[in-house]
């Protein structure tokens, strides 16, 4: 089958593996993104604490994703959750890396001028170094949405939908029509994505850059 | 004001910045300076009065408080802290970071902004042309300024300085010492001063404490420290051209004697206003060097005084500026 053709007859399915991909990807990164982001700070606070988690999020990104989504389906069974905890672990690395060097990375002049003038650790944290590690921050979030887009693919594998079920079952089927719809609506909405996200750290850098 | 009592703090292997059992008493609104190469412990001891380091031992009283009883941030609320990279905050406005304290405190916001601009104002920057500049856009003088007026926000009692004027060229480092002295007769806050520079301790301070490993060799006015080094190593930081450096903290006013009594001594024929046809004058706040300078330009071994209005004040002569300086006259003292 073509892919006008396939486009043409199945353009309700279409719609509904997009917005079931977009559901998984955005719930995962809004999960990663708050996780990160929290994570990212947290360790700060600890050298030690830093080294341990940094490698462990590091591990999570080695393991390649579909071994990762294999290893939770025992766990959490086939479908969405598997698809969401596995797309949240591979995305931690980038942000909580960024969030963290975003905030290590700060001049430490400034710092010591805040503590010296007698901010508290929350002014500091908040009206300082949250701010100045945006830009980090925001390229983090980037590179880790346009990486849950992609790997959320394999969603379709492990029998979360998403426009990965197209591309596996045009492969099983011998269906350029299917694969190719599921692989380009797929690489659309990452550099769109991308795109948007670029404009946004753009943004936030004439905002917030020294 | 500041006072610190058998005070030490040493580090788990090495002497490099640690401070052996100090004591100092730093009066209300003087210049302390603390001199000394790197290491001898001067940053430390200015950093236990803000409590961002914790002496080993002693106690440090503000106002005869003992400053472990006070809570940390409201020590430092009321302590201005400037060093030497100044740590403006690259994100926020010049006015924002102006305001920081303020805004910490929780003041109104016409207050903060009537603050703002009273500040700005006095570390001569124009409130409307520099308020909205980041920091970025600034030079090392005007980031100094800036930094300058951030820590006076919440006018505290109190300023550290860690090597304010490191960052800045020569010619710029004068004009802004000199810049910040006109600053401190208006401004009235007791100063502790850190630097390397014996020049600058010698410009800038009221007392100076000249710092070696850690202990104070010598605690004492910039002119007494020029004319007795207690200690070799003093002499040495002092350097060579001691006599020109002591004759610029001596003013005209001091040095100056009677008109009359010269006027015997010479014999000479006297014009209405008691000057000489042809003699050069100086202000009375003229240094001794300038006296020097002016006297070596004209030729002649004396030169005359006036206050502002062009009165004759006194007359000085070159044996004045000799026996001001030389060692071991300890007449002209003060």
């Amino acid at each position: 089958m073509d892919l006008v053709g396939f486009l043409a007859s199945r353009w309700q399915a279409i719609l509904q593996l997009t917005a079931e991909h977009l559901v998984i990807v955005v719930t995962a990164m809004a999960i990663s993104v708050i996780l990160g982001v929290v994570i990212g700070i947290a360790i700060t606070f600890n050298r030690a604490a830093a080294r341990i988690v940094l490698k462990f999020a590091n591990l999570m990104m080695t393991i390649p994703s579909l071994a990762l989504f294999a290893l939770l389906i025992p766990v959490l069974g086939l479908g969405k959750a598997s698809a969401i905890v596995g797309l949240v672990a591979y995305t931690q690395l980038p942000l909580i890396r960024t969030v963290y060097a975003g905030i290590m990375t700060i001049d430490s002049t400034i710092i010591v001028a805040a503590r010296g003038m007698g901010l508290s650790d929350r002014t500091i944290l908040f009206k300082i170094k949250v701010p100045l590690a945006l830009p980090a921050v925001m390229a983090g979030i980037r590179t880790a949405a346009v990486m849950g887009i992609g790997i959320g693919a394999i969603a379709g594998y492990i029998g979360a939908g998403g426009l990965g079920v197209f591309i596996f079952q045009g492969i099983n089927r011998t269906s350029d029509g299917m694969v190719l719809t599921g692989a380009i609506i797929l690489s659309l909405i990452a550099i769109l994505t991308d795109q948007v996200l670029g404009q946004v750290l753009g943004r936030v850098q004439r905002r917030f850059d020294p | 004001m500041i006072r610190f009592e058998n005070v030490s703090k040493w580090y788990p292997g090495g002497v490099a910045d640690a401070v052996d059992n100090l004591s100092l008493f730093i009066n209300e609104g003087e210049i302390c300076v603390l001199v000394g190469s790197s290491g001898c412990g001067k940053t430390t001891t200015m950093k236990m009065i803000n409590k961002l380091i914790e002496p080993s031992s002693g106690t440090i009283y503000l106002d005869g408080q003992n400053i472990e009883t006070l809570d940390t941030l409201t020590l430092r609320l009321n302590i201005g802290y400037i060093i030497q990279e100044i740590g403006l905050f690259p994100h926020m406005t010049v006015a924002e970071n102006v305001a920081t304290i303020p805004v910490e405190l929780g003041w109104k916001p016409l207050r903060i902004k009537a603050r703002v601009e009273e500040l700005l104002d006095l570390v001569d920057l124009d409130p409307r042309l520099f308020g909205r500049k980041k920091p970025r856009e600034l030079n090392a003088s005007q980031k100094l300024r800036v930094g300058i007026a951030r820590a006076l926000a919440a006018n505290p009692m109190i300023m550290l300085m860690d090597e304010p004027f490191g960052a800045l060229d020569p010619v710029a480092r004068t004009r802004m010492q000199d810049e910040f002295l006109t600053i401190h007769q208006k401004i009235h806050k007791t100063i502790v001063l850190v630097t390397h520079d014996i020049d600058e301790a010698i410009r800038m301070g009221d007392r100076i404490a000249v710092m070696r490993n850690g202990r104070v060799l010598q605690f004492d006015t910039p002119r007494e420290i020029l004319s007795h080094p207690a200690d070799p190593f003093v002499s040495e930081l002092i350097g060579d051209r001691k006599a020109l450096k002591l004759m610029n903290l001596i003013s005209c006013a001091q040095l100056m004697h009677d008109v009359s009594e010269f006027r015997q001594t010479w014999n000479r024929d006297f014009k209405a206003g008691g000057t000489l046809p042809g003699a050069s004058t100086i202000g009375m706040q003229a240094t001794a060097q300038d006296a020097l300078a002016e006297m070596f330009r004209t030729g002649e071994r004396f030169l005359f005084v006036e206050d502002d209005s062009h009165q004759v004040q006194g007359v000085i002569e070159l044996d004045d500026l000799f026996k001001s300086v030389s060692q071991g006259d300890d007449a002209r003292k003060q």
